[in-house]
């Protein structure tokens, strides 16, 4: 699963920082038919999550209905110095991660 | 405003792109030519021109790292002989569908990535619609962001043009249409609840939202022949590469946006 994630590089301490993250992922609704009639199973990210050096700090739930290659943008407060690791896992039981730092100073 | 100063450059000095074109009459003057996302809303717009959220860059990205995979007998990638692509690969897709000195066919980028991976690499040609086809393709076509379509239709490429301009204008299917009914004489107008565009292909290959995914030019002529009721012609039928090259001229200066998005 091939992802991007977009972090600011480097903030001040207590700064806000917008987070983005794209998923390239079919998210198939699980409403749709193949073909010759048979229901295609769901298969969509169930739980996107993002760690901010070990502690989480966004977690979403998605379900049907939400478009493939699901792009994602939330706010952290930039606290110290470290690792935002994003995690994720589709009904499949597939699961993708990516790691980004972040340098945190004055 | 890039446009505009476009427009103005087009009017002042035609002979910049593609002198060998413009005795060919347009049915579009170049000044009036509009790329498909003119005719998008502003959300769709927007995420194309962003560089991050555009979800083609998914694809582009991937291409990126095929580019320097070795594959095939030889064990070679894009870059033993291509070096960096944002170099070598710059304007390339602008100048495609182009007749292939060696074999004297007429090729897309798509087609060309494929002749390239036969001869040079020895490796499997990528199926239609591949993700790795679709990525190299919009890897490729991505260094030449912003600059002007500009294929040559002369020569060898004369007759391929011609039959793709008899393409264009030929009526098909259930509905009787051209391609010219509805991309030169309604052009802006309303078809239900969407506006009509030009038919221009700058942006391919484009992610589609009807698709969810990234397409190419090919699949999008295809989707172009269901719409009508016409009987779409098999991946690779030598007509869709006259028509691209036919488009490919009709949007002569038109700026590429690969990967763009489309509705």
């Amino acid at each position: 699963m091939a992802a991007r994630i977009q972090i600011p590089p480097k903030a001040k301490p207590g700064e806000i920082i917008e987070i983005r993250v794209l998923i390239q992922h079919p998210m198939e609704t699980g409403y749709r038919q193949d073909d010759v009639g048979h229901p295609i199973k769901r298969n969509v990210i169930n739980v996107l999550s993002c760690r901010y050096n070990g502690v989480e700090v966004f977690r979403a739930d998605l379900s049907s209905g939400i478009a493939a290659n699901p792009y994602i943008q939330f706010y952290a407060v930039a606290d110290q110095s470290g690792e935002l690791e994003f995690t994720w896992i589709d009904d499949e039981g597939k699961q993708g991660s990516e790691r980004q730092s972040i340098e945190v100073a004055a | 405003m890039k446009r505009l100063a476009l427009a103005a450059a087009l009017l002042v000095a035609p002979h910049l792109f593609g002198g060998n074109a413009v005795a060919q009459e347009r049915a579009i003057p170049l000044e009036n030519l509009k790329s498909g996302s003119a005719f998008l809303g502003d959300d769709l717009r927007s995420l194309q021109n962003d560089d991050f959220a555009n979800p083609g860059m998914l694809w582009v990205e991937r291409g990126e790292k095929l580019w320097s995979e070795p594959a095939g007998r030889t064990k070679q990638s894009c870059s033993s002989c291509h070096q960096d692509a944002k170099v070598s690969m710059r304007g390339v897709a602008a100048r495609y569908p182009k007749i292939d000195a060696e074999s004297g066919r007429l090729l897309d980028l798509e087609g060309r990535i494929n002749l390239c991976r036969a001869r040079r690499m020895g490796a499997e040609p990528f199926k239609y619609e591949s993700e790795g086809l679709l990525a190299l393709t919009a890897y490729v076509a991505r260094q030449s962001k912003g600059m002007p379509m500009n294929v040559s239709i002369m020569g060898a490429a004369r007759p391929r043009f011609d039959a793709g301009e008899k393409a264009y204008h030929l009526r098909r299917g259930q509905m009787n249409l051209s391609c010219a009914h509805c991309h030169e004489a309604n052009w802006g107008k309303r078809l239900l609840s969407e506006t009509i565009s030009q038919g221009q292909p700058n942006g391919y290959p484009a992610y589609r939202m009807e698709w969810q995914t990234l397409g190419s030019l090919e699949r999008r002529l295809r989707a172009c022949l269901s719409g009508i009721r016409a009987q779409m012609l098999p991946y690779g039928s030598p007509e869709y590469l006259d028509l691209e090259l036919y488009l490919a001229w009709r949007a002569q200066g038109l700026p590429i946006e690969t990967p763009g998005v489309r509705r």
